[in-house]
């Protein structure tokens, strides 16, 4: 019972995830300027990384939050990176 | 799946509740970033994502790995710290570096802003500086 619940809350929860992933893909795609799209690959590190986490729900496997956490990290560094260079031109003063 | 068995019922449905609150809330935040007119819209939409969702997944997955393995595991807190820290930081700089572009650029907003005439005003017509878009 328990595990039927879960498995189609997880399954609904993956799929919406990756629709999340998808809109937010297509707005990287038509973005008209570029800091649209750098918003839109911000959105589309997180979700990627709550879709590993409920990757690793569904498999009970603890290492995939590693892989979210790596996801995370880099998700930052590469926006402030990116926000940084449409500020200055240059992302190392 | 048998590690999902081992969940007693009243646990799943709760953990089911948070995890489907959770990617709702991301989908929707996800939803608004391709629907809303500007980039100052645009940047409200996928803190959806940002705070709840995170906050919910993160709570599910605390709640589940808990009850399976019969002790504390609170490593997911770890995410939910660093995102409450760098989300404003990169939301700060991104609309800090908008700002910049549109300034450089000349360029106002895409939402029409009324222009703000008194009664007395309305009569007059608008003085030359004033008419040129910011």
């Amino acid at each position: 019972m328990s595990a039927l619940i879960l498995e189609y809350a997880l399954s609904y929860a993956q799929i919406a995830m990756v629709a999340a992933l998808c809109l937010a893909c297509l707005r990287m795609i038509r973005g008209p300027r570029a800091q649209d799209r750098v918003l839109a690959l911000d959105t589309m590190y997180i979700n990627a990384m709550l879709l590993f986490l409920l990757i690793g729900m569904g498999n009970g496997n603890v290492f995939f939050f590693e892989g979210a956490l790596v996801i995370a990290v880099l998700g930052f560094v590469t926006t402030v990176c990116a926000a940084k260079f449409l500020m200055r031109g240059e992302v190392i003063e | 799946m048998t590690h999902l068995h081992q969940l007693p019922p009243v646990a799943a449905v709760l953990i089911a509740i948070f995890v489907v609150l959770g990617s709702s809330l991301a989908l929707l935040g996800s939803l608004g970033l391709v629907r809303l007119k500007s980039f100052y819209q645009r940047l409200h939409a996928p803190t959806l994502a940002y705070s709840y969702g995170t906050l919910l997944i993160i709570l599910g997955s605390m709640a589940m790995f808990s009850l399976i393995e019969e002790r504390p595991v609170v490593h997911e807190i770890i995410i939910g710290v660093f995102m409450m820290i760098t989300t404003p930081i990169t939301l700060l700089m991104l609309g800090r570096a908008s700002l910049r572009r549109d300034r450089d650029a000349k360029l106002g907003h895409d939402e029409r802003v009324p222009p703000r005439t008194r009664a007395t005003d309305a009569a007059k017509p608008p003085a030359p500086d004033q008419a040129a878009p910011r």
